[in-house]
């Protein structure tokens, strides 16, 4: 399973969804748009880039529930919408979730929402619109944490391969491989999705021997700045990556 | 009522932890263990005799005779200005630093704005023999060399922040970004009390050592334990978290802060959280920001670096919801004007930062039998070149 993340608003302010349309017609399973948000801590330089850009263009947790309204006239492709809790909160969760529902969104990811807070104040809005929350697992977390991520995530679990923030890095250290195999043996009820540093076809193919699929984010935000269609360079990158 | 933190992080409805999952394991055992490790009997007997013995404490309670006169009521100096490093961010770093060797930890970061906390911070690594990589936005390290230089001679890695307005925030994001890619032996020396539950605690903790001096010193000098009124600037508010800890549930002593409002709250160009910001999520922690209606963080302004973030801690956002805390914004202008005042009338040469406080004496109107204790956060040394600009710039008029 390959999933496919990219910013909204990046490269121009109204690529959303031909991008999206183009990543399922390539052959991705999932796509993850993010919502750009000035301070993204948890991010590396290329997605830092790209997020300021989708501001500068006028991106907006507003304006993308616009680009989708009739997105699901186009593709049924799963769709998650990943971004920082603050644009969110300001928006309203209620209705960021009625949104979300409205438009067809399957899940979110909000890496600086704790599991804690979310299942104290904001598991039964999500539940009311039918979202999954997915969370995330990082190499150093005990197996003990691992187990209740699992019992609180739903959708899949994205695993973070490194001890990083997101960016393009080379193949697994033995730590990682270490780690993949700690979760292949904890056997989780949720299926898992390793990202953070998947960028070519070997770091691809690699990650999907201990999970059931990868995500790729920065290498294919960095491939988007590039010259031409974007639907061609949306095909020429998954057929690089899937074959 | 309760002004500090409770079981879950929170301050009424601010602070919290909204930390990636990156970053559990460290604040978890942060959250764990730090109130063991801070009343352990090691811990304090090896804190105080830092705070005496290496930054010269207790700094001193200063009668203002002048000013006093000038301003007709009794005003008293708590000169943090006289520490070690030259501001009252040492108190923190010292205790963090002790914290972070009990967790077994060798490298440190922190981020720093005027670079006082990174002159802090540098200083206690070289002290510990510890590695020191210090984040600071490239604005910042222009405008504040003095102190660039210091923690470079100090050993620290001084790394610039280019994004955002390459200030405060910036340094912060990028600081936080080193902890999340180094989860395993580095310890993030926060300067301030902001960032995620348990910092803002912690930090107030460690900074509480000036109010617990100005009670005796006060009692000493006065036969009063408590002043009517103290003063601090607001940054993040550390020194004034610190200067106001033992008078907090004292509600005879006035609690006033001074939010660095740059060219004026209307003007956009400002850095006065409280009075343009409303309540989200930075740096982990859920308190009052400069936003745009999307959620977008505003860059701020202020001449003083040290005040020019977008937030506050979640505590003054609190003490400032329940009216617990009065906060005033004050421009550049009022803050430069206030540092001249202070300079000749008493000769000290404050910190610009320091400086936003000093400016509140010409608003407030004081009884001349009130107490007044005026939080003195930093000297001004770092800021000689903003004072001789200006000072040429009077000369050409
Ligand atoms: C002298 C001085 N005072 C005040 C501050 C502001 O910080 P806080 O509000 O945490 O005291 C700084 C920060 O750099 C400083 O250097």
């Amino acid at each position: 399973m390959l999933s496919v993340y990219f910013s909204a608003g990046h490269p121009n302010l109204k690529d959303t969804a031909t991008i999206i349309c183009s990543l399922a017609k390539a052959g991705a399973d999932i796509v993850e748009i993010g919502m750009p948000f000035s301070d993204p801590v948890a991010d590396g330089p290329v997605i830092q880039q790209s997020s300021l850009r989708a501001l500068k263009n006028g991106m907006s947790v507003k304006v993308l529930f616009e680009q989708l309204e009739d997105i699901r006239q186009q593709t049924q492709i799963p769709i998650v919408l990943m971004g920082y809790l603050n644009p969110v909160l300001q928006y309203g969760i209620d209705k960021f979730c009625e949104r979300c529902k409205h438009v067809g969104v399957d899940g979110l990811i909000l890496p600086d929402l704790p599991p804690e807070i979310f299942n104290q104040q904001y598991r039964t809005t999500f539940d009311k619109y039918n979202l999954c929350n997915i969370l995330l697992v990082p190499p150093q977390t005990s197996s003990e944490r691992i187990l209740q991520l699992d019992k609180w995530s739903s959708g899949f679990l994205y695993i973070v391969a490194a001890s990083s923030t997101t960016g393009a890095k080379q193949s697994f250290q033995p730590y990682q491989v270490e780690y993949f195999k700690r979760l292949e043996n904890l056997k989780l009820s949720n299926p898992k999705l390793i990202g953070f540093g998947i960028s070519s076809r070997e770091s691809f193919d690699d990650a999907c021997n201990y999970a059931n699929g990868a995500i790729i984010g920065s290498a294919f935000v960095k491939a988007l700045e590039a010259n031409g269609e974007i639907t061609n360079i949306v095909e020429n990158f998954i057929r690089e990556i899937k074959g | 009522m309760n002004y500090h933190v409770n079981e879950k992080g929170f301050y009424g409805g601010f602070g919290g932890a909204y930390i990636p999952e990156m970053m559990y394991q460290n604040i978890e055992e942060l959250r764990e263990k730090y109130l063991d490790i801070m009343n352990s009997a090691t811990f304090k007997t090896e804190f105080a005799q830092l705070l005496r013995n290496y930054v010269g404490r207790p700094s001193p309670l200063y009668y203002a005779k002048r000013m006093s006169a000038h301003y007709k009521t009794n005003i008293y100096i708590k000169r943090e200005d006289l520490n070690h490093t030259g501001s009252h961010k040492i108190n923190n770093t010292i205790g963090q630093i002790l914290i972070a060797r009990q967790l077994g930890k060798t490298r440190i970061i922190a981020e720093t704005g005027a670079g006082q906390h990174g002159v802090a911070t540098a200083t206690v690594c070289a002290l510990f023999g510890m590695k020191c990589v210090v984040y600071m936005g490239s604005l910042d390290v222009k405008r504040q060399m003095p102190n660039v230089l210091r923690m470079k001679m100090l050993g620290a890695d001084v790394i610039p922040a280019e994004s955002g307005n390459k200030t405060l925030k910036d340094a912060t994001n990028e600081a936080l970004r080193d902890w999340i890619n180094n989860p395993l032996d580095t310890h993030y020396i926060i300067g301030s009390v902001v960032g995620p539950h348990p910092y803002p605690d912690m930090v107030a903790r460690l900074q509480s050592v000036i109010s617990e001096e100005i009670r005796w010193q006060l009692k000493e000098q006065t036969g009063r334990e408590k002043p009517d009124y103290v003063i601090a600037c607001v940054g993040g508010g550390s020194n004034a978290a610190g200067a106001f800890y033992h008078f907090l549930e004292a509600d005879e002593v006035k609690l006033v802060g001074a939010e660095a409002a740059g060219l004026g709250v209307e003007t956009g160009e400002t850095a006065a959280t409280l009075f343009v910001g409303s309540p989200g999520v930075l740096h982990s922690s859920l308190t009052m920001l400069m936003q745009t209606a999307d959620g977008q963080i505003i860059e701020p302004y202020s001449i003083s670096a040290g005040l020019d973030y977008p937030g506050i801690g979640p505590q003054h956002a609190y003490l400032h919801k329940t009216h617990r805390g009065i906060y005033q914004p004050v421009t550049d202008k009022e803050a430069v004007d206030a540092a001249f005042k202070l300079t000749k009338l008493e000769g000290i040469i404050p910190a610009l930062e320091s400086a936003h406080a000093f400016a509140l004496l010409e608003r407030i109107k004081f009884k001349p039998s009130d107490i007044v204790v005026m939080n003195l956060s930093g000297r001004g040394d770092k800021d000689m070149q903003t004072y001789i600009d200006l000072m040429k710039h009077e000369q050409t008029k």
